[in-house]
């Protein structure tokens, strides 16, 4: 425990587990965005860089306040995503803590550099404030730039509402930076739902930080010369085409996979399991992330109040890694699943069938895109289609 | 870094390549400055590299890393090219990802260094080709010279896309005839050395591989100048006998022969600059 001056208010540094596990919380009513300021203000980042997107911007306005107020070391507002999660790729190499935040077009924006963040085994914490991209054109909450993301070698965790996004880019450092683990984690909430909704969120004492990030125990050295040098280079170091080169790619990607099944654990430590079941014998089986959970919930509320009983629900906290085996085990006795999502391409019922045993219980929908709301009743239209 | 990072413990020593042994016997770490005058008496940083016979870059490179002023605090970015074959053959920190990005990976990561060592230089020096720079990286290059990065640019201008197969980049001379230029270019050399001079270097130097020396001290000062005052840049002429299909050993010949027309030896600093150098060389 260490403790410190920051804009004349005295920190103490802890570690994660006691500042999300242990610590008393106090109550906040606060918006899906300052919830994300709020975490970046406890998770002791030294450096954090911008590029304005609805509904991204309010978020790292937010944590520009946080760098003029002294709790963040350097901070600024780059040309574009790209040059964003390259500059942060950049200091992350450096061997420091770092954050950033984008959404939708700008997410597809950098995309180049997502894989070069797990490439290079770095602990980023990047939130992700979910929207449509183009075409058509839509600012309106939607996952699909999830999809995108699933094979890029990050950790993607879902949240389903302020203190989930809260809670989990805490716990993305903690797991990220597990030396076994470090590599990147995406931390993703529907926009606009959860960014711009005011709700109440429990927050530990604002004068309470996580321990500096310690790049001595990383599995790969700071680029700083005061550590033996290393090249982090696109191709393998032979380059071209040799059985050499090949091996040394191949086996670093395993070893970006092997990274974030070892997370596995930890995301089990910190975010209390990769899902959580209600209702876990039911026949009809909701799985769903993110706030498409918060609707489900609701449509199981209002079906228990007409008689039906026999609805559960998974909320999958995890995409990346994805929890295979606590769906299928949660799944067993469901005659009926249902995926309701936010996107047009159903990639979370592609998850979940690939994971279960006799897909066709699996319904991939209701889903809806290019701004329309999931109301339950929608859900439970699409539950009484195929079941009651 | 102290020589003792990369010194093996007794046990390992023997298991090491002679290469790497004479590195920390008689490398440049902690041995006090070497320049291109001192090159054949020590163990260069670079160790050899598959570039073409005759390569302009890879000779760009060599005596770009002879130059370096503290090359035990030196990091070096780059990008996707042929400068990656010789950097990443280099006894250095060396980073090269998605192409372009150079400069905002610098940007980033020289921000980190001063905030995680304040009292002591680290040269963030970013060494890449006339494509990566003037083409696919020209907004992040010149975003990072807007908002006054302290670091040092070198482009290897070999004036055409050696690496991917010989195409033209905004660099080529108007009227080559290359791959992707199959009627020949239709816009001059793109302006970098002039657009940096407007766009916030304060040191800016134009050489080629033909003059060693001026290249030297070129890479030299604008490393220096990078730590305190702000962005610099240095293009290096470096023709490519491969692609510009002229033989290998005449590289020297067609350099110096921009040097005559079209690669003039220029430099430019600011005044703040010039105070900077002065202050430092007399200490």
């Amino acid at each position: 425990m260490n403790t410190d001056t920051v804009s004349k208010q005295k920190t103490t540094s802890i570690s994660a587990g006691e500042m999300l596990l242990k610590t008393a919380r106090n109550r906040a009513f606060i918006t899906g965005s300052e919830a994300v300021a709020e975490a970046v203000r406890r998770a002791n980042v030294d450096m954090a860089i911008a590029y304005p997107i609805t509904p991204q911007s309010e978020s790292m306005h937010l944590i520009g306040d946080l760098y003029a107020q002294g709790h963040i070391k350097d901070y600024y507002r780059a040309e574009n995503e790209f040059a964003v999660m390259a500059a942060i790729h950049g200091a992350s190499l450096g061997g420091g803590r770092v954050f950033t935040a984008t959404s939708g077009p700008g997410t597809l924006r950098a995309m180049e550099m997502f894989p070069v963040w797990a490439g290079s085994r770095q602990p980023i914490v990047c939130a992700f404030m979910c929207r449509g991209v183009a075409l058509p054109p839509s600012i309106q909450p939607e996952t699909i730039e999830i999809a995108f993301l699933l094979d890029t070698g990050m950790m993607i965790f879902h949240a389903e509402n302020a203190q989930d996004y809260f809670d989990m880019i805490l716990a993305g450092y903690a797991i990220a930076e597990q030396p076994e683990v470090h590599i990147p984690v995406g931390v993703f909430a529907d926009g606009f739902f959860v960014t711009h909704t005011r709700e109440v969120v429990m927050l530990p004492p604002d004068d309470l930080r996580l321990d500096a990030y310690n790049c001595d125990l990383a599995p790969i050295p700071p680029f700083d010369m005061e550590h033996a040098p290393i090249r982090m280079v696109r191709d393998p170091l032979l380059n071209k085409s040799n059985f050499v080169s090949y091996a040394a790619s191949g086996g670093w990607h395993l070893e970006v996979l092997a990274a974030a099944e070892r997370a596995r654990k930890h995301i089990n430590h910190y975010m209390g399991g990769l899902i959580e079941v209600e209702n876990p014998d039911a026949k009809v089986m909701i799985v769903a992330s993110g706030t498409a959970v918060s609707q489900s919930r609701e449509a199981i509320r209002v079906m228990s109040q007409q008689g039906m009983t026999d609805v559960g629900l998974i909320k999958v906290k995890s995409i990346r890694p994805f929890p295979e085996k606590e769906i299928e085990q949660a799944t067993a006795k469901a005659s009926l699943i249902l995926v309701p999502e936010f996107n047009a391409g159903g990639w979370l019922a592609r998850e979940v069938k690939a994971s279960i045993d006799n897909n066709k219980r699996v319904v991939a929908g209701p889903r809806v895109f290019g701004g329309a709301s999931l109301p339950s009743e929608v859900i439970i239209g699409e539950i009484k289609k195929h079941q009651y | 870094m102290s020589k003792k990072i990369i010194t093996p413990v007794k046990e390992f020593e023997d298991l090491l390549t002679p290469d790497y042994k004479e590195l920390i016997a008689d490398g440049p770490y902690n041995s006090g400055p070497k320049t291109i005058d001192d090159l054949g008496s020590f163990r260069e940083i670079i160790e050899p590299h598959p570039h073409c016979a005759g390569c302009g870059v890879s000779l760009g490179i060599r005596l770009g890393m002879a130059s370096l002023p503290s090359p035990e605090d030196t990091i070096i970015i780059g990008t996707p090219g042929c400068s990656y074959f010789a950097l990443t053959q280099s006894a250095l920190n060396y980073s090269c990802t998605a192409f372009g990005n150079q400069n905002s990976v610098a940007s980033g990561l020289k921000r980190m260094l001063k905030i995680r060592y304040p009292e002591k230089h680290k040269d963030v020096l970013v060494m890449v080709g006339d494509g990566g720079v003037a083409d696919i990286g020209l907004d992040y290059t010149l975003h990072s010279w807007f908002r006054g990065e302290n670091i040092a640019t070198v482009m290897l201008d070999n004036e055409v896309y050696g690496n991917t197969g010989g195409q033209e980049s905004g660099m080529t001379v108007e009227g080559a005839i290359l791959n992707m230029a199959p009627t020949g270019k239709k816009f001059p050399k793109i302006p970098v050395f002039e657009i940096a001079k407007t766009s916030g270097c304060v040191y800016t130097a134009k050489v080629t591989v033909a003059s060693p020396k001026k290249l030297g001290e070129a890479i030299r000062r604008a490393i220096l100048i990078a730590r305190e005052v702000g962005p610099t840049y240095v293009q290096v002429y470096s023709p490519c006998p491969t692609n510009l299909k002229f033989p290998p050993s005449q590289t020297l010949a067609i350099a110096k022969e921009g040097e005559k027309s079209y690669y003039k030896y220029e430099e430019y600093m600011t005044d703040e600059a010039k105070k900077y150098l002065s202050r430092i060389n007399e200490s």
